[in-house]
């Protein structure tokens, strides 16, 4: 089935609406006051299903960046992996006590420097958080205490006598469990503290909070033990997690902070909101004044662009950050390229031919030029934004966050400029031109 | 159509100078190093009160804290730079400030960023960015041989994306020594894309030599001067456009953004002068010495 201009037309104006149903705010206040009229209320956005929010970067919303250097130098490479692993899930523990709404931890290696990265959403006086994070992980062996509502004894035996966790597969139960393996010393300390509590549960704390506290079966001597239960596979390998991260215990320093209060924020949202406005006025006018008719309906694909843009950005969602935003900028610019390539090329080309073959033919022989060009500047985004993480190149910050608005402004700009307008004309200035020739032959 | 190419040896001389300018600027000045690279910390504060910023520092120093500069950067709005400090500084900085500026409450001054890195961060960065940068250049400088099947394609374009991002540093070792513009992470992200966007524009006008050369052949030289008139009203153009949008960030989008905004400008008319007058000149120099060889 082929579509006719119209119908992709009214297709596109379906996505129009509601690509503007999703950018809109949840919240819409409108001021008006014009002499004697004041007019002042709040709509509110009808919602459908889930409603999608902008998502902003710590810079925007405000909120602390923290990157912690982990000393490694103590840990074979065979388990560094094990241990950073380990490092970041305690650390997501610690910052989720912290009681802070969304945060984010992830690791970054490069050149043999492993680094903690720590997003803190909202969170300004940063000197708690910092100390909570930046402490070593203390993990402990206790003993129930005898007494009626007796709480937990910890023992002597702690993480820095255990050699290793692992994962393993109980042929017995055939169920996941964990082995774990003492140090000569861990052993003898934990022959000793078996014997002692045979059908007793014995627990395992970590940083305070007990993570497990497996029945002990029988007294263990030899320094090796598995913990069975009821484990799921993800169960055990958390389990074996928390373990590692007591048994390889790395210090952490801080490096680098990045703190922006919700007042600098909320400024520099209003601000790039200003400046946005005011470029993209300027745009709109200048390809009416250059281009005429055909500038409109470039700027009605462009307002297109807009739209969906922002859609996108909620729907992904996208965390967008003050660069970020440079970036959506930056590709409104560029948005209109395609328009005017095309339209460029339509002047040379109404000289030899009618108007609507003239038309056809420039978005055809335009498209190798913008396909070409926006491939390239596609590549750099995508090597900014570095999807697959590789540890050479920029894996966090400013950078990426622009790369991303940047190339997913490009991919929609060839979209608009070259699919919304082209059908915009072709339905409105094509047949409009054939209506005039055809009342000019009557 | 304009012969443009009959100026190519101005063309030359322009780039030559703007390339001197900058290896003058970035020997004598150097480029005014942000936090980012060197490490060190800057907070801003909105302070309610009038205050003199000599008693401030004096007041900051007295307490053995390094104060390096202090600048105002919107009506009450400060930031201050200092060597990299602890948690415990900053507490007793905001103590000092609510002291000297004769404070009411806390909230008179407001803490709204700080930042502080280390000194490991910087060669990292420089060293991504490298790697950023050469990376970038050897897929696009393959893309464009590929595109064209021709490596005086591809590296004529290469050629004129180095010359732009490097007077784009240039002019920022110029503006950091009249204007204090720092170098930082944004910086690098400008410069990066003007990489990009450089070889954008250089490839539109190829595209154009291309296809003239295919549907009508000819003479290189007056192919070139074909496609550089047909193309030349779309690249100004289109950097209009793009120059609208970064010069409403530039005015009217606050001192973080104001040198990010800058730098991307200073790239997007680079980006777009030597799509013509330096990637196409290298292009039909090395037509013509090739050929001469040839013969």
């Amino acid at each position: 089935m082929k579509l006719t201009a119209g119908k992709k037309l009214i297709l596109i104006l379906l996505l129009t609406l509601v690509a503007s149903y999703i950018s809109l705010p949840k919240r819409i206040p409108v001021n008006i006051h014009l002499g004697p009229v004041n007019f002042e209320r709040i709509f509110e956005k009808p919602t459908i299903g889930k409603d999608h929010e902008l998502v902003l970067g710590l810079d925007l919303a405000g909120g602390s960046h923290l990157v912690f250097e982990v000393d490694t130098t103590d840990i074979s490479k065979e388990k560094k992996d094990t241990a950073l692993t380990s490092l970041r899930n305690v650390i997501e523990r610690r910052v989720n006590l912290f009681g802070v709404s969304e945060p984010n931890v992830q690791t970054s290696s490069f050149e043999d420097k492993d680094r903690i990265i720590v997003e803190l959403p909202g969170v300004k006086d940063t000197e708690e958080a910092k100390s909570i994070i930046g402490k070593t992980a203390q993990l402990v062996f206790a003993e129930l205490s005898e007494e009626e509502g007796g709480g937990l004894i910890p023992t002597q035996l702690t993480g820095a006598y255990l050699k290793d966790a692992n994962v393993v597969f109980d042929r017995n139960v055939g169920k996941p469990a964990v082995s774990i393996e003492f140090t000569s010393e861990g052993a003898t300390l934990f022959a000793d503290i078996t014997k002692r509590n045979i059908n007793k549960p014995l627990a395992i704390v970590l940083d305070g909070e007990p993570v497990s506290a497996p029945i002990v079966q029988d007294q263990i001597v030899g320094g090796s033990a598995q913990i069975t239960g009821e484990f799921t596979q993800e169960q055990a390998k958390n389990l074996a997690i928390q373990l590692n991260a007591g048994a390889l215990p790395l210090n952490i320093e801080l490096i680098e902070e990045r703190t922006v209060g919700a007042t600098l924020g909320g400024e520099s949202v209003e601000r790039s909101i200003k400046a946005g406005l005011v470029g993209l006025l300027m745009v709109l006018l200048f390809m009416i004044l250059a281009y005429g008719k055909l500038g409109f309906y470039a700027d009605l694909a462009l307002v297109v662009f807009g739209v969906v843009t922002l859609a996108l950005y909620k729907l992904i969602p996208i965390v967008l950050t003050l660069p970020g935003i440079a970036g959506f900028l930056l590709s409104v610019g560029m948005a209109v390229d395609s328009n005017i390539l095309i339209f460029e090329r339509f002047k040379e080309e109404k000289k030899k031919r009618d108007y609507a073959n003239a038309l056809e033919i420039s978005f055809g022989r335009a498209w190798d030029s913008i396909r070409d060009a926006n491939i390239a500047t596609l590549v750099t985004a995508f090597i900014l934004a570095n999807p697959l993480d590789l540890p050479f190149l920029h894996t966090s910050g400013p950078v990426r966050g622009f790369a991303i608005t940047l190339a997913l402004g490009i991919g929609i700009s060839l979209f608009t400029g070259i699919v919304v307008s082209r059908n915009l004309l072709r339905v409105f200035v094509r047949e409009g031109k054939e209506n005039k020739e055809k009342e000019g032959k009557k | 159509m304009i012969n443009w190419l009959k100026y190519k040896k101005i063309y030359f001389t322009v780039s030559i100078i703007m390339i001197a300018i900058s290896v003058y600027a970035l020997l004598t000045w150097g480029l005014k190093l942000g936090v980012d690279f060197k490490g060190g910390s800057i907070i801003e504060y909105k302070i309610a009160n009038q205050f003199s910023t000599e008693d401030v520092v004096k007041g900051i120093e007295e307490k053995g804290i390094e104060v390096t500069s202090v600048q105002q950067t919107g009506e009450d709005t400060y930031l201050f730079r200092l060597p990299s400090i602890s948690t415990e500084d900053k507490i007793v900085i905001e103590g000092t400030l609510l002291n000297v500026t004769g404070a009411v409450e806390k909230e008179d001054v407001d803490e709204l960023r700080f930042e502080t890195v280390g000194p490991s961060v910087g060669p990292e960065l420089i060293k991504k960015t490298v790697y950023a940068i050469l990376v970038s250049a050897g897929v696009m400088l393959l893309w464009i041989a590929y595109q064209f099947k021709s490596f005086k394609f591809g590296v004529s374009a290469i050629l004129a994306m180095f010359h732009d991002s490097f007077i784009l540093i240039g002019s920022f070792a110029i503006l950091g020594h009249f204007m204090s513009a720092e170098v930082d992470f944004l910086f690098v992200t400008a410069l990066l894309t003007t990489l990009s966007f450089s070889v954008h524009d250089t490839i539109v006008v190829f595209d154009r030599i291309r296809e003239i050369n295919k549907t009508q052949g000819g003479e290189m030289v007056d192919v070139a001067n074909r496609a550089l008139t047909e193309t030349m009203v779309r690249s100004l153009n289109n950097s209009l456009t793009i120059a609208f949008m970064l010069m409403a960030l530039l005015l009217l989008g606050g001192t973080t953004v104001k040198w990010f905004a800058g730098a991307l400008l200073i790239g997007t008319i680079l980006g777009t002068y030597s799509s013509p007058f330096v990637a196409t000149p290298i292009l039909i120099s090395w037509d013509s010495v090739y050929r001469k060889i040839k013969k």
